[in-house]
C-alpha cells in the first residue's frame, strides 16, 4: 500500500480499508471501526460517509445521497476531505 | 494499541462500557515463561468456568457495550470448547482476538477457528533465535511458531506479533523485526516487561540498561522509517525508566473487565493480588452487577480515592495514579502513587532497581513459571515479597 496521497475524485468507489470492520454499536450510540485489539468511534458525520462506502457507490454518488438524506447541499467539498482523512488512516481503500 | 475512543475522563458514579472484555480461558499453558503475567500461585487455581457460564458471561457484556473480546490464558487452545466460544462472540458482534503462543494452532484447529468466526490472532514470540525463544519458553517451539505464523497468514487473519522485550532479548530488536516483517506481520508489539507476578520474581534477570533501551529505540525508528505502513511497530515504553507513571489499563474501571478462568471479574490481569478488595465471581453475579455495582471496580475509579502527591498532581486525569499494582508491589499499599513516578515517596526503589541492571546484579536465579516454582512461591510467603 502506498502511503502517497491518492487522487480523489467522483469517480473513486471507497470501501472500508482491509483488516477493519465497520459496526453499529447502540450503546456508544455510533458506528465504530474494529480492528485487532482496537476500535475508532466514528462521529455521526464520519459514520455516515462510510456506511455508504461498500466498493459498489461511486463517491460522487456517496456525496448525492448524503445531500438528499440530509438535505444538506454543497457537501462534496466536506466529504473528500474525510476520505483523504480516512484514506491516510487505511480506513478506506480503493482501487 | 487500544480503545482510542475511550473518553479520558468518566466519572467515577457513571463509567463508560466495557468495551475491552479479556476472557482468561484457562491458567494451564504448554510455555513457562519467565515474565509471565498469570498470578504466581496459577497452579493452587485449577477451577475454570464451563462452557455454558462464559457464553453467559458474553452474552451479558455484550449487553453492556463490550465489543472487543480477548480469548487469552494461559494457552486458550488448550480449551476443546474454543470454536464454541469463538463463534457465539461473532454471533454476538464481537471484534474476537485469540491471544496465543501458537502451540496447538494446526492448520485444522485454525480452519475451523476461522469457520467459527475468528476476527485476528495475536501470536507470541520469545525471541527471534530459536535458542533464547526456548530458553525464555523453557519449550522446544520456535520452529512451530514459525509455521504458525505462515498458517495464520494463509487463513487471511490480520497477525500481530507480540514479543515481550528485556534484558536477554533487547539486543535481538533488529533481528525480531526483521523476522516480523518477513512473516508478513500487520503490527509488531515490542512491550518491554511490565514487572509484575513472574516478572517481578525475575525483575532483576529481566530489566535492561538504559543504553540497551537506547540502541532497541532507535533501531525500532529505523525499521518504522524503512518500513512505512506496511508494518506498525508499537515500542510500548518501560515505565521503571521513564520516571512516568501509566495509565494501567486506561484506568481503573474505565473500558477493561478481566475474567479469570474461575469466573472472578477484575479490572486488570493481576488486581486479585491486592489485599482488602473482593472480586466478585460471574458464577454467581451478573456482569452489569459486577461492572456498575461491585466494591473491587468502584474502589479505584476516577480520581477521588487519591492522596498525595497525586490528589493534586496536574497530571491525575492524564495518569490516574498510575498501576495499583505497583504501587502495592513496590510501597506494599495500593492506595499510594504508582512508585515509578518521580513524584512518588517510594520512587528511590525503582531507581534502585533500575540501578542494579545498570551494574548487572542479579543476585536471585532465573525462576520458570511452572506448577512447582508456583506451589512453592506460594507456600513460602504471601506472593509481593518473593524477590525483595
Amino acid at each position: 500500500m502506498s502511503d502517497a496521497p491518492p487522487a480523489i475524485d467522483g469517480t473513486i468507489r471507497p470501501r472500508v480499508g482491509a483488516g477493519f470492520r465497520l459496526q453499529y454499536e447502540p450503546v456508544q450510540e455510533s458506528y465504530v471501526l474494529l480492528y485487532p485489539e482496537g476500535m475508532v468511534q466514528l462521529n455521526q458525520s464520519a459514520g455516515e460517509i462510510m456506511k455508504r462506502c461498500d466498493g459498489e457507490r461511486s463517491l460522487q454518488d456517496i456525496v448525492r445521497d448524503l445531500e438528499t438524506t440530509f438535505n444538506a447541499p454543497g457537501l462534496t467539498d466536506d466529504v473528500h476531505a474525510f476520505v483523504e482523512i480516512a484514506h491516510r488512516q487505511r480506513w478506506l481503500q480503493w482501487d | 494499541m487500544g480503545l482510542t475512543a475511550a473518553t479520558a475522563t468518566q466519572a467515577a458514579a457513571r463509567p463508560g462500557p466495557p468495551l475491552w472484555l479479556l476472557a482468561e480461558l484457562t491458567y494451564r499453558c504448554p510455555l513457562h515463561c519467565v515474565f509471565c503475567y498469570n498470578p504466581l500461585d496459577f497452579a493452587k487455581q485449577t477451577d475454570e468456568l464451563g462452557t455454558d457460564d462464559w457464553l453467559r458471561v458474553l452474552r451479558e457484556a455484550r449487553a453492556l457495550g463490550a465489543v472487543q473480546l480477548g480469548l487469552s490464558g494461559g494457552e486458550p487452545l488448550l480449551r476443546d470448547d474454543l470454536e464454541a466460544i469463538v463463534a457465539e462472540a461473532h454471533r454476538l458482534g464481537y471484534y474476537s482476538n485469540l491471544i496465543t503462543s501458537g502451540v496447538g494452532l494446526t492448520d485444522a484447529r485454525a480452519a475451523a477457528l476461522k469457520a467459527a468466526g475468528l476476527d485476528h490472532v495475536q501470536l507470541s514470540f520469545q525471541d527471534s533465535t530459536r535458542e533464547v525463544n526456548d530458553f525464555l519458553s523453557h519449550t522446544k517451539t520456535f520452529e512451530l511458531k514459525q509455521r504458525v505464523a505462515r498458517s495464520i497468514k494463509a487463513q487471511g487473519w490480520p497477525m500481530v506479533m507480540n514479543v515481550v522485550i528485556h534484558r536477554l532479548n533487547i539486543d535481538h530488536v533488529d533481528r525480531i523485526i526483521g523476522m516480523a516483517a518477513e512473516l508478513g506481520a500487520e503490527y509488531l508489539e515490542l512491550a518491554n516487561t511490565q514487572y509484575y507476578s513472574w516478572a517481578y520474581v525475575n525483575r532483576d534477570q529481566l530489566m535492561p540498561t538504559r543504553e540497551q533501551l537506547q540502541q532497541a529505540e532507535a533501531i525500532t525508528d529505523r525499521w518504522r522509517a524503512r518500513l512505512g505502513s506496511s508494518m506498525r511497530l508499537l515500542f510500548v515504553a518501560p515505565d521503571y525508566h521513564e520516571g512516568k507513571a501509566k495509565r494501567c489499563v486506561n484506568g481503573w474501571g474505565q473500558t477493561m473487565m478481566v475474567v479469570a478462568p474461575d469466573g472472578t471479574a477484575l479490572p486488570c490481569h493481576t488486581a486479585r493480588m491486592l489485599p482488602g478488595l473482593a472480586f466478585p465471581n460471574l458464577r454467581a453475579h451478573s456482569v452489569r452487577d459486577v461492572w456498575l455495582h461491585s466494591e473491587g471496580f468502584n474502589r479505584y475509579r476516577g480520581t477521588s480515592w487519591m492522596k498525595e502527591p497525586c490528589a493534586s498532581c496536574d497530571q491525575r486525569e492524564v495518569d490516574l495514579g498510575g498501576c495499583r499494582c505497583q504501587a502495592y508491589l513496590i510501597a506494599n499499599d495500593p492506595t499510594v502513587a504508582d512508585p515509578v513516578c518521580h513524584k512518588s515517596p517510594h520512587h528511590a526503589e525503582v531507581i534502585a532497581a533500575v540501578e542494579r541492571a545498570q551494574a548487572g546484579v542479579r543476585e536471585q536465579p532465573i525462576v520458570f513459571r511452572d506448577r512447582a516454582a508456583s506451589l512453592r512461591a506460594t507456600s513460602e510467603n504471601a506472593a509481593p515479597t518473593i524477590a525483595r
